[in-house]
This record gives structure tokens, sequence and C-alpha cells, in this order.
């Protein structure tokens, strides 16, 4: 088995995000980067099938800010080889331009289950795994939530609302679009990210269809903010108190009747 | 404008999304316009209600489980036979599996997470909540079109008791995944959706030493320990105890929410709590956009001294 773990770096939504001049996109100038916390669990899902059930590794990114160290440190947390992807796309690609730019690396590469996160803060045209399946031609399973190896083949675990799930056997080449490993995913010592620091990254180059044209956000705007909270000021003891006190009033405090 | 609605199915019946997103789909048809429901997970009869004018079906799937490839074949014919101008589907387990792929196939434009949708001049506008809900993107995308919108997006359709004409498809059958079983949440477990009261803790209590802490001031509560998503993530609170999308949906009368930044995904299992309190460092954290009574003081601050106020009564 080959996995392909395609990595995403992106704005960190707990920060402040502010709209940019062209009231289109957030102001990406200062606000931190991240792994998308979703393919922080694909990747370590990827690694612990590898350890489970004997599997080569591969973490994929699209060349972008931050890659190439998010590359080494998958290569740190136990992936085998790395492969950056090439494009010339101003800025970043959305999803459906991603699929697209990935799908012909991922045939090159051999790859027979790819793994990525379910979703990103930002991808409103569209989740990078189904568009990925509807490329290759494979079938996709998304909100997926462990992934183990069985007998015939893989069985993974999808989930629904309401704290529903299903078990599907998976028997051929699939892209999965993870939500959360079957483990937290792990710590990785300083030692092994030095170590990983000099690792060999593959590069291969990924192309548009012609006559693709990407989707574009008409504006941004901030969430109306009618239905606003009413705020407790004070310190901690103070709205500790204050708090206490409209929850007694209201009988939500102390023993059920 | 013709709008092919795709039903999500529990329990052999369309869900609450699928009513609600025939709500939106009359509307975006308008006068004249046409709103077809694909249903493969129940039989056509489930739906005689609902208020469209046809239900496209394949008989092979009506009795069996949700299959992602089988539905995204038998979504693909419906999409060829009812020629639509837009298919609206729920921002759902099944819309994300079966939304791209379809799009891909016919080259329909998608839009995301979208709590609106208007019909627009040979385009559909929509607004859609990213970010953790804390912006708004508007985009305009030229028809065909295929929209997943967030659960409770629309109001629910009330019935409409109707003949809609029935429409059987053909598609073959995929290969490479087959269904084992399905599972529900486990009885023996703690059923949050019951109680009154629920504490819940989210990302931004930081570190997991802080849920015994969390755990104390819930009992002199009255109140069960809730986590959002990130939190069960990190093996800090077992499954059963998650709320939001991926979890349960759960309505008790009080939710003390700590730490909590309310994305949509987590709105949408709370929102209709009946009192409503958010403490949060962010100010702008949209949980506050939800929250009846809101304070930003630091939860390593406010924990003991919340316990502190509750010991004292």
């Amino acid at each position: 088995m080959h996995i392909a773990a395609i990595l995403r770096i992106v704005p960190d939504q707990n920060e402040e995000l502010e709209i940019d001049d062209s009231g289109a996109d957030i102001d990406r100038e200062w606000i931190g980067l991240k792994l998308n916390e979703f393919d922080d669990q694909a990747l370590e899902e990827a690694v612990l099938l590898k350890e489970a059930a004997g599997a080569r590794v591969t973490a994929v990114a699209l060349a972008g800010d931050g890659a190439e160290r998010q590359l080494q440190t998958a290569i740190a947390r136990g992936a085998d080889d790395a492969l950056l992807v090439d494009h010339d796309i101003d800025g970043i690609p959305g999803a459906r331009a991603a699929a697209h730019l990935l799908a012909g690396p991922l045939r090159d590469l051999g790859a027979d289950l790819v793994l990525t996160g379910v979703q990103t803060p930002e991808d409103v045209f569209g989740q990078l795994a189904p568009f990925l399946a509807g490329l290759l031609g494979w079938p996709t399973l998304n909100a997926v939530h462990g992934v183990s190896a069985g007998a015939g083949g893989l069985e993974v675990v999808q989930e629904y609302s309401g704290g529903r799930a299903a078990r599907f056997a998976v028997t051929g080449p699939a892209v999965l679009g993870v939500q959360t490993a079957s483990r937290p995913p792990r710590y990785v010592s300083g030692s092994k990210l030095r170590q990983a620091s000099s690792a060999t990254i593959a590069r291969a180059a990924g192309a548009l269809p012609d006559g693709f044209a990407a989707p574009r956000i008409a504006a941004l705007a901030e969430p109306a903010r009618s239905n606003r909270a009413e705020m407790l000021d004070g310190d901690a003891e103070a709205v500790a108190e204050r708090l206490a006190g409209l929850l007694a009033e209201r009988g939500l405090l102390g023993g059920r009747e | 404008m013709k709008v092919l609605v795709y039903a999500d199915v529990e329990a052999g019946q369309p869900a609450a999304v699928a009513r609600e997103l025939v709500t939106g789909a009359r509307a975006l048809a308008g006068p004249g316009g046409r709103v077809d429901l694909a249903l493969f997970g129940a039989d056509p009869s489930a739906a005689a209600d609902m208020g469209v004018d046809r239900i496209l079906t394949l008989p092979a799937l009506a009795a069996a489980p949700y299959d992602p490839a089988a539905h995204a074949a038998a979504l693909s014919a419906a999409i060829a036979a009812a020629g639509p101008d837009l298919v609206l589907m729920g921002y759902t387990t099944a819309g994300l599996d079966l939304g791209p792929v379809v799009a891909i196939r016919h080259d329909l434009g998608l839009v995301s997470y979208c709590q609106t949708a208007r019909a627009g001049d040979g385009a559909v506008e929509t607004e859609s909540q990213i970010y953790g809900g804390k912006l708004i993107a508007r985009a305009a995308t030229p028809l065909p079109a295929l929209l997943l919108m967030n659960v409770g997006a629309f109001a629910e359709a009330a019935p409409a008791p109707g003949q809609p004409e029935v429409v059987t498809l053909e598609a073959a059958a995929p290969q490479g995944l087959r269904f084992i079983d399905a599972t529900a949440p486990d009885p023996d477990a703690v059923d949050i959706t019951r109680a009154d009261r629920l504490l819940c803790v989210g990302r931004g209590i930081g570190e997991a030493d802080v849920i015994e802490e969390a755990q104390e001031v819930a009992g002199l509560m009255g109140a069960e320990l809730v986590g959002s998503r990130p939190v069960v993530d990190a093996g800090w609170l077992p499954k059963e105890r998650q709320v939001g999308k991926s979890g349960r949906r759960v309505k008790p009368a009080l939710y003390l929410a700590l730490g909590v930044s309310g994305a949509p995904e987590h709105i949408e299992g709370m929102g209709e709590a009946g009192l409503i309190v958010a403490v949060n460092t962010d100010a702008n954290a949209p949980i506050f956009d939800h929250a009846h009574y809101g304070a930003t003081v630091d939860l390593t601050d406010f924990l003991p001294a919340f316990r502190a106020a509750l010991e004292g009564r």
C-alpha cells in the first residue's frame, strides 16, 4: 500500500482576521500559518496505518509558504518520502485547482490511497478529497474517523450527525477526507525535526486544465452582530459572582428536582 | 429555475435538512420553476408530502444503507435526467462525499457552507460562513451550480400532501466500497442529549489539566461536562460527550461554553439551548453572536472564581 498524505498550510483562524484592501481576502501579511488541523489528523492516520499494516507514506504538498517545512516535519513524524508539487498559480490555489494540480503527480507517484483533511477553514468552493476522487475516478469517504487494515483491505469508519457512524470495506484505491485519526497526532522531538531538516524533498509539476477558471470570493464581511450577547464586565471574580447570581435567579443551579 | 434537491436520509425517512432544502428550492425555483428531489435511501412514498414536483429514485438503493459511491452514481444520473440549474445539498457527510464529485463530473460550480442563497442574473448569489464563522464570504456563481447549504439555513417546509411524479433512474453499481455495518450512540454511555444543564469546554481551555477542574465545576452546577470537537479529537473527553455536527445535538436549559469559539459546526449542535453563556478571551469569537450572556475573562481565573461563587451559595 502506498499512501499519499496531502498537507495544506492555512491561516490560523484563532488569530484576529482582518479583511484586506481588496475586500475579498484576509490580510495575509502578518497572519500566522499552520498545518490544517484535519491534515494533521490525516497524516497521523497514514503513519498509524503504516505502523500497523505496513505501507509507504509519502507526504505531499503544493509549493507555497511553509510547505517544505511541513513536509520535513511529516518525515520526522514517520512519513517515508516527501513530494512538493510546483505550480504557477499566483496566490493560494483553491481546493478545486489544488485537486487538478495534484491529480497528475499522485497518479505518477503510484499512490493507491490518498488521505487528507476533510476540510480547511477557507475551502469555500469545495473540498479537496472529493474533488480529487472525482478527477481520479476513485471512491471517496469523508468525515472519516478511523482507518484500519482488515483481511480484505481497509476498514474505514465514517461519521454522520447525531453520533451515528458506519463502517465500510475499501477494496481498491480511494480518497479519504479524514476528520479524526485513531489516536491524537504524536509529539515530535526537536532532534527528530533537526534530523528531518536535511531530508530530500522530491519535486513534481502540477498543471491546470486549459480554460480552468478559479471561482472567486466577491466580498468578505464580518457577520451581522444583531444578536450579540449581553457582556458581563469586571474581573473574573465579578463575572463569576454575577453569573452565579443570574443562574440562581433562573433556578439553573444546585441539585436537580 | 430548475432545482434538484438531494435528500439525506435518516432511519428510512428524508432527514430534516432535506425538508429545509425544499423550502429554499421552492424560493429559488420561483413561479413556474420545478423542484425535483433525488431520494435514494428511502421509498418515494416517504417524500410524498414534501411539496416537490418530482421524486427521482433508484429502486436498488431504496432499502439499502448509504453508500457514497452508489449515491454519487445515482446523483449523477439524476443530474443527467433533470438537467437542473441548481443542485442543493446539505453540508452533511453525504454533501461532502457527493457534492464535489458530481460537480467535477458535470462541470458545476460549487459553493460550500452557504447560509443564504438567492437567484441572480444567470448566477446564484451566496453567503458562506468561513474561518470558523468569523467571516462571511459572498460569491456569485454562474449556473449551473451546486450549493452545500448549512443545516438550518432554511426553515423546514410544512408538509404539503400531493402526488409528485416518480421518475426511476438507472445507474451502474460502482465497485470499491462495501458497507459493513452501522453504529448508533452507545446506549450504556452517558446521554448528553437528556441533560438539562451542560458545561462545554472548547479549544480555549488550552490544556488537558483544566478538564478535571471543569468536571468539578460541572458537578457543583448539577451539569454534565461536554466538549467541542478539538477537545474530543485531542483525547481529553470521550466521543459520547462531543457536541456539534459530528457529535450530538443538544437542547439543554443551560449551556455554559468555556473556551468555545462557536464555529458553525458547533452551533449546529447547541444553538437551540435555552440559556447560552459563553466565556472566551477572544471578544470577536462567533459564540458571542449566539450567547445570551458573555464574558471575556481568562478561564484560568474564571474557573476557580466560579467554583468559589458556587460553593458560596
